[in-house]
This record gives structure tokens, C-alpha cells and sequence, in this order.
């Protein structure tokens, strides 16, 4: 079975992206501060220690379970444009892992694929708009090319991609969300959202057994 | 950071409680962070829920009472309130008749109102329209952006789709109301200091001694572009001028003034401010039917203006003029 997550470290990613979110919420905010509203990390910080609150009131049975939980806290908790964005992701990863027994790659990159369906659909972004889907589009693209490849280096490839897209929202104009009304002044800054999305791949790819990306 | 706090994670469930202890004539649900009118809605009437970020007030919570919302929506400190909260608030106050949610056209606000609306019509049976303001002239309305902010124009909004529901109007005639109004509303704002999110714990920005923000939004999320201060006169026409160039008014147009204090600025500047711009409106020809001067949609302790000016006909002059008593606005009653 070494080439399917099992359900402990499928909670290991959840936990380890709480817990880096936890890490870096100063620089979060920091990142936030300079085209938005300064509110990204403590927002994230808040709704992630929430999740970890109802994960241990009522432990998951499976993924679907674990990641419709994760979802639907983060929308509960989290308000902003990050919670329904965050929350329907994982919702939708949730959603696409009901009645998968192993969380392979194929299984990995149908439910990231579903989750940024939903985020496309709830925040109407597109590529280059410089948000959390410049990160999450080059990290399901690179797990869909890591085909037959363990899930550890398959979620490696997909952590360095999305770390990667985070970089690249730097030199980019915002199209949506608040940073968007500085127009030029939003260029020169790295996107908040596709920071925590490169930090939720990382901790993917460190609960998988790969290398840490970064 | 100096404020009067607890705990910075408090502080909204802190002010609802002193909202709560304030003010006998509205129920607070801490639970949910929603505040409603202690009395039920009356059967038949259309409900009006609003809601956004905390930081605003009076806005939106100071606004629930008779002529004016029905129930308001407290999320954390500059960040839309969830949809459960929404939910709640929608089912809590439907009286058989539908309700109308107004959000200010703001990316988290949109997004969590938009799917509260959907768990209603899903799991509630309510019938929901939404109205989004969207009066902010500083921000170029295009593809390229999340498109204007609702500010200023939410409070007459909130009053004169408030006094269509009160007269006893349909779901869809109250909408439009709410519609019209900020359709032909436009606002514009200049801040002189930042603010500071209790959370954040430091300024969302800086600002030199001598430098304004022109643009800016309710947020504390810096504008398009920043100038040396100037005097009252001179700053009056930054927020005239695009205003009338977005909206070009006739001269003999009658127009509701609202000169809107950010939190941080007093009023004997705002009522300075104010005489400069009906000063200017004047010299356009322009006739102000109603004035209001004060701060009633705020950015915490953040000094600046905004001006709002909304184009009025009989109408809509009669629904303002009808009688509201809200914590923070009360007349003819």
C-alpha cells in the first residue's frame, strides 16, 4: 500500500498545514498587508485552529469525511473571500474522494482537480489574475504529469510547482479581490492566497514522504 | 497599538455585548453575532438583513431597527461575516414575505452572502434577492478589477429600501428601490491616517505627516493614489470632482449630501468639510434637498471623509424623510 495515502497522513497534511499557516500567519499578514487588508494569516490561523478543534470532537471516517469537515469549518470560521474559497476547495476534495479506498495519485489529482473546479467557480479567477489559483493550477498540472510516480514525489513536484506559481504572482497586476484596486500598485507584491496554497502543498508533500519543496 | 481592549480576539463579541446592554430595543444572538430588532418581524413584511466586516460602525448593526434593517450580520474586524450567520439571520427574521440582503460589492462579503443565499433557497424555503452596492468612484470599474466598493451609499440604501419594506412593498419593489438608490449614488474618499486592526496589532499602512490617501476604501486598503494634504477647500474638490465626473449632474438636480466621517476625524471638521462642498455643489447649480453630516460608516480610528451624493426625486425624498429609529439613525418618531 505504499503507493496510497493512508488516512493518518492524509490528517498529517491537514494538521501540518495548520500547523505551518500558524508558522508563517505574520508573514501571511504581512504579504496581505501590502495589497489587501492585512487579515490573511490571523483569518487562516483562526479557521485552521477550528479545524483542529472539530477533527478531534468527531474524528473522520475516512477522507471524504476528513476533508467535508476541513471545508466546512473553514467556511464556518474563516468569513473574508478566503473562507469560502478555501473551504469550498476542500469541500470539493471531499466531495470527489467519497467511496475512494486508496488515495492514490490518480485519486490525489481528481479531488485537487474538483477542489479548483470550485474555487474557479465560487471566485470566478482566472490565470494570471494573481490569486491562490496561479499556485493551485501549476500544482494540479504538476501532479498530473507525475502520472506513476509515488505519491511523496507526485505531492513534491506539486509542492515546488505551487511554490513556484506563489513566486511567479509576484511581478503580476491583480484582477480580483481587494489587491485589485491598487491596479499597478498591486505589482511587485507576492499574492497572499497563493502563498498559503504553496504552504498547504508543502505540508502535502511532507505528510506524503517527499521532500519538503522548499 | 493603543485601544480600548481586552483581548484583541474579543473585541466583537465584547461590543455586541455592550450593544446588547445599550440598547433594550434590539436582541443580540452572540452565539451567531447577529443583532435583530427585539420585536419579531411583522407578518408580511418584507425583511432586510445587511452585514459585513466589524470596524464600520454605526454601520451596519447601529442600522437595525424600525425603517431600516431588520437584522445585521457582525463578522470579525474587516471581514465579512460567514454564512452561517447569514443563514441564520435570514431564516430568524422572514416574515412569509422574502428578504432582501444588500452587500456592499466586496470579494469576502459577495462570496459569503451569495452562499447563504443558496443555503436558503436549498434548506430554508426563503425567498432571497440580493442588492449590491457598489457607489465607490475611486475604483475603476472594469474586467481588471473586483469592480467598485460598496461605502457610503449603503447607509441611504439601508434607509430607503428600509422605509419601502416598512410601507408594507413586495420582496421585488423593495429591491428595486434599493437598485435605483444606488445606482444613482456615488462616493468618493480621502483618509489622512491609517487605522489599525486589533488583531494586526500595527497601521495596514503608512502614511507621512503631510500625505493623504485619495481612493480610499472602508478597509484601511489604500487607495489609487496619494497627494501632499492640501487645505479643505482644495480637499472638498477631490472628492467633488470625480464624483461629477462619473455622474455629471443638471444644474437644478436635487441631490441627498452625505458627508460621512471616517472615525478618527471630529465633527467640527466634518461640518467644516461640509460647508466647503455645498459650497462647490452650489456653484454647479446643484440643490441639496437633505444633508447628513456625521460618522456613520467608519474605518476604526481612521481620520478622513467621504462623500456620498445621492440623486433624489419626490419619492425617494419621502421614503428618506419617513420615520426610522435605529441606534444610530432617528427621526419622525
Amino acid at each position: 500500500m505504499t503507493d496510497a495515502l493512508s488516512l493518518e497522513q492524509l490528517r498529517a497534511w491537514v494538521d501540518g498545514f495548520a500547523a505551518s499557516v500558524k508558522e508563517h500567519r505574520e508573514e501571511l499578514t504581512e504579504l496581505d498587508s501590502a495589497i489587501g487588508d492585512a487579515d490573511h494569516g490571523s483569518n487562516m490561523d483562526r479557521g485552521l485552529r477550528a479545524v483542529g478543534e472539530a477533527l478531534e470532537a468527531k474524528p473522520p471516517a475516512d477522507a471524504a469525511a476528513l476533508f467535508t469537515t476541513v471545508g466546512m469549518t473553514l467556511v464556518s470560521k474563516v468569513g473574508g473571500a478566503s473562507g469560502p474559497l478555501f473551504g469550498t476547495f476542500f469541500m470539493r476534495v471531499g466531495q470527489a474522494l467519497k467511496g475512494v479506498d486508496a488515495v492514490d495519485v490518480a485519486a490525489l489529482t481528481a479531488a485537487l482537480e474538483a477542489g479548483t473546479e470550485g474555487v474557479v467557480a465560487r471566485g470566478k479567477a482566472e490565470a494570471g489574475d494573481k490569486t491562490m489559483y496561479d499556485a493551485l493550477a501549476p500544482a494540479v498540472a504538476a501532479l498530473r504529469e507525475a502520472g506513476a510516480a509515488s505519491p511523496g514525489e507526485a505531492l513534491a513536484a506539486a509542492a515546488s510547482a505551487a511554490r513556484a506559481g506563489a513566486e511567479a504572482t509576484v511581478p503580476l497586476q491583480a484582477r480580483k479581490g481587494r489587491a485589485s484596486y491598487l491596479g499597478e500598485r498591486s505589482i511587485g507584491h507576492q499574492d497572499p492566497g497563493a502563498t498559503s496554497v504553496a504552504l498547504l502543498l508543502e505540508a502535502a508533500a511532507a505528510a506524503g514522504g517527499g521532500a519538503r519543496a522548499t | 497599538m493603543k485601544k480600548l481592549i481586552n483581548d484583541p480576539d474579543d473585541v466583537v463579541s465584547e461590543a455586541l455585548l455592550g450593544i446588547d446592554a445599550a440598547h433594550p430595543e434590539l436582541r443580540v444572538d452572540h452565539a451567531q453575532k447577529v443583532i435583530y430588532r427585539a420585536e419579531p418581524t411583522r407578518r408580511g413584511k418584507v425583511a432586510i438583513v445587511s452585514g459585513g466586516g466589524s470596524g464600520h460602525e454605526p454601520l451596519h448593526g447601529g442600522f437595525v431597527g424600525l425603517g431600516m434593517l431588520d437584522a445585521a450580520c457582525a463578522g470579525e474586524v474587516f471581514t465579512s461575516p460567514v454564512p452561517d450567520q447569514i443563514l441564520a439571520a435570514t431564516q430568524e427574521v422572514d416574515g412569509g414575505a422574502g428578504v432582501l440582503h444588500l452587500v456592499k460589492n466586496y470579494t469576502g462579503d459577495v462570496m459569503n452572502f451569495e452562499m447563504a443565499a443558496e443555503m436558503a433557497a436549498a434548506a430554508a424555503d426563503v425567498e432571497v434577492v440580493s442588492v449590491v452596492t457598489d457607489d465607490d468612484v475611486a475604483v475603476q470599474d472594469s474586467l481588471y478589477t473586483a469592480g467598485r466598493r460598496g461605502v457610503g451609499v449603503t447607509v441611504l440604501v439601508e434607509k430607503i429600501a428600509g422605509a419601502a419594506a416598512e410601507e408594507g412593498r413586495d420582496l421585488a419593489e423593495v429591491a428595486r428601490v434599493a437598485t435605483e438608490v444606488n445606482a444613482r449614488g456615488r462616493s468618493m474618499g480621502v483618509a489622512l491616517t491609517p487605522c489599525t486592526v486589533p488583531a494586526a496589532g500595527k497601521p495596514g499602512f503608512t502614511l507621512a505627516d503631510d500625505e493623504i490617501e485619495i481612493g480610499i476604501g472602508i478597509h484601511g486598503e489604500p487607495g489609487r493614489r496619494r497627494a501632499k494634504l492640501g487645505t479643505a477647500k482644495e480637499t472638498a474638490a477631490l472628492l467633488v470632482d470625480p464624483i461629477l465626473e462619473d455622474m455629471p449632474l443638471d444644474r437644478g438636480t436635487r441631490v441627498i449630501a452625505f458627508l460621512n466621517g471616517l472615525g478618527g476625524t471630529p465633527l467640527i471638521e466634518q461640518y467644516l468639510m461640509y460647508h466647503e462642498v455645498s459650497t462647490l455643489l452650489e456653484g454647479r447649480g446643484i440643490e441639496i434637498a437633505r444633508s447628513l453630516v456625521g460618522s456613520y460608516i467608519t474605518s476604526l480610528e481612521m481620520a478622513g471623509v467621504t462623500l456620498t451624493l445621492l440623486e433624489v426625486d419626490d419619492a425617494m425624498l419621502s421614503l428618506w424623510d419617513a420615520p426610522v429609529s435605529t441606534p444610530g439613525l432617528r427621526w419622525g418618531v
